[in-house]
């Protein structure tokens, strides 16, 4: 069967850039990631790409040059980008196409997200992704021992990587006590442990592995590509009546997919991106995703094995809660760095060990994941 | 003022009532109950689902204080940032049925804690335009506790 390389990346700093539109920022994405692979847009047989408040991604080629290629739009909540390039890996993988991109962007007002929803849920104060959040973290906290101290600690490292990442929004480190003392949004997480809504574009370009050379000198091999929806009993975000026995979250299915289709385990991975839309994510994600077990948590971040340094480096370039979460770009954000610390471009926030293989993980609304497995 | 009032939706719950329960359905297939109804279940794939009484009490499977004004809209109560009054939000645990997600009439963390016995309370949410009562359903620390 056919492999699938990734051979170019692309990125526009994430953030608030005033005056550019989030389409512009996605196209300046894609020019990056051409310019990386070192081809032309009308070299490309087909786009997957989309945004959640920026527009229809597929109105951006008539600004890259009306070639005719596929482009089919994606709408995936917060797994816009991992669709995308799952999307894109099946376009290549079933010998369809040769070469093609994933693009993502967006462009969200300030604040918390606006849910749609205009009927009682909404109404009444419960449509809030944040409450979802908090309370499947003080649920966690209760039954496996993860302490508020912890908490704390998982933020302080996202500033501090984001200090390090040029592309990163929050590239000022914050001290313990400026994590610890800002105001509780949602018990028990404060607003410096939460990612905000922002701006930003992210774009991969894939191709036949056998073809991949012919681009780069260090193409990186997409081994797995896998998407999952939730079950029932998972908990999950925006759920009105939760079913009282439970199962497991559509994380850890697609984890689970995803090693098998790798024919990896969790044990060889050396540096992950863990959805982090708050910090007690990004402590859940570690478990469900296979790397630990659910309350080991604790001591490996008290430890620093989360860290650049460490012996399993998490979120190196400081993760959604650095560079805010900008929906359809997130996603390939998170690939867009585990293919630069594969290539060990990773400058300053470089993982300290040796690198050979990568994972990406995102959780959306309401309730799905994606997960990719990249190795050089 | 005692079961007066218009229900903020009809489906959710009974109202007027002296002895108001949450509404849900039960699947006669696999005994799945959801809240609120639904005419497909989501556990087997049913589609024959009745609609049952919920339980009134149950336990606090787990809760986050809201800490700042959502948006409005969707939020149904405007007000001035400054007169926002943070509130309990949580999954109450009616055994053997489903956990339902509700406001809390608590807003302290230090009086709430997860598996701790609650009980279902209609109260007053907001007025609509015309002065009328707009009532919601919450759950509430049972006494005692």
């Amino acid at each position: 069967m056919t492999e699938v390389a990734i051979v170019g990346i692309g990125i526009h700093p994430f953030g608030r850039t005033e005056g550019v539109s989030g389409q512009e920022q996605g196209i300046f994405a894609v020019r990056d990631a051409l310019h990386d692979a070192g081809i032309d847009w009308s070299d490309l047989q087909f786009a997957y790409g989309g945004s959640a408040a920026a527009g229809t991604a597929d109105s951006m080629v008539s600004k890259m040059g009306l070639t005719g290629l596929q482009f089919i739009n994606v709408a995936n909540g917060c797994a816009t980008g991992g669709s995308a390039l799952q999307s894109a890996y099946m376009a290549i993988k079933s010998g369809a196409f040769d070469v093609g991109v994933a693009v993502g962007f967006d462009k969200h007002e300030r604040g918390a997200f606006r849910v749609d929803s205009p009927d009682w849920y909404g109404q009444s104060g419960l449509a809030l992704t944040t409450q979802f959040f908090g309370m499947k973290i003080q649920k966690y906290m209760a039954d496996f021992g993860i302490t508020d101290d912890t908490l704390i600690k998982v933020a302080e490292k996202s500033f501090q990587n984001g200090s390090l990442s040029p592309t990163a929004w929050r590239k000022k480190p914050l001290s313990y006590q400026e994590i610890k003392d800002s105001p509780v949004l949602s018990h028990p997480l404060r607003k410096y442990q939460f990612c905000s809504p922002a701006e930003g574009g992210a774009a991969i370009i894939l191709c036949r592995a056998d073809i991949a050379e012919k681009y780069t000198k260090k193409p990186l091999y997409l081994k797995a590509a896998v998407m999952r929806t939730r079950r029932y009993g998972s908990f999950e975000v925006f759920t009105q009546g939760q079913a009282v026995e439970q199962a497991e979250s559509p994380t850890v299915d697609a984890s689970k997919a995803a090693f098998e289709m790798a024919g990896l385990g969790p044990e060889d991975i050396d540096v992950a991106q863990l959805q982090d839309t708050e910090v007690g994510a990004e402590i859940m994600h570690m478990s469900e995703n296979g790397f630990c077990k659910d309350g080991d948590q604790e001591e490996l971040i008290q430890t620093g094995a989360t860290q650049i340094n460490g012996a399993f480096p998490v979120n190196t370039d400081g993760g959604c809660i650095a560079n805010g979460e900008p929906i359809g770009a997130s996603g390939l954000r998170q690939v867009h760095e585990i293919c630069t610390q594969l290539r060990g471009d990773g400058g300053k926030r470089q993982a300290s060990r040796d690198v050979k293989t990568g994972y990406t993980h995102v959780y959306g609304a309401p309730g799905l994941s994606a997960v990719t497995i990249i190795q050089r | 003022m005692k079961n007066s009032g218009i229900s903020i939706d009809t489906k959710l719950f009974d109202w007027p009532s002296d002895n108001p329960h949450l509404k849900g359905s039960k699947c006669n297939n696999c005994g799945a109950v959801t809240f609120p109804i639904q005419n497909g279940c989501p556990r087997c794939c049913g589609v024959d689902m009745k609609s049952i009484q919920l339980k009134t009490k149950g336990t606090l499977w787990s809760w986050t204080i809201q800490g700042f004004p959502p948006k409005s809209p969707p939020y149904g109560k405007i007000e001035a940032p400054e007169d926002f009054i943070p509130y309990g939000v949580g999954y109450v645990e009616l055994e053997n049925q489903v956990r339902v997600e509700s406001r809390l009439t608590e807003n302290d963390p230090e009086k709430l804690k997860i598996g701790m016995e609650m009980e279902l309370v209609i109260e007053k949410f907001i007025e609509d335009k015309d002065g009328n009562d707009i009532m919601i359903y919450a759950f509430s620390p049972i006494k005692g506790e």
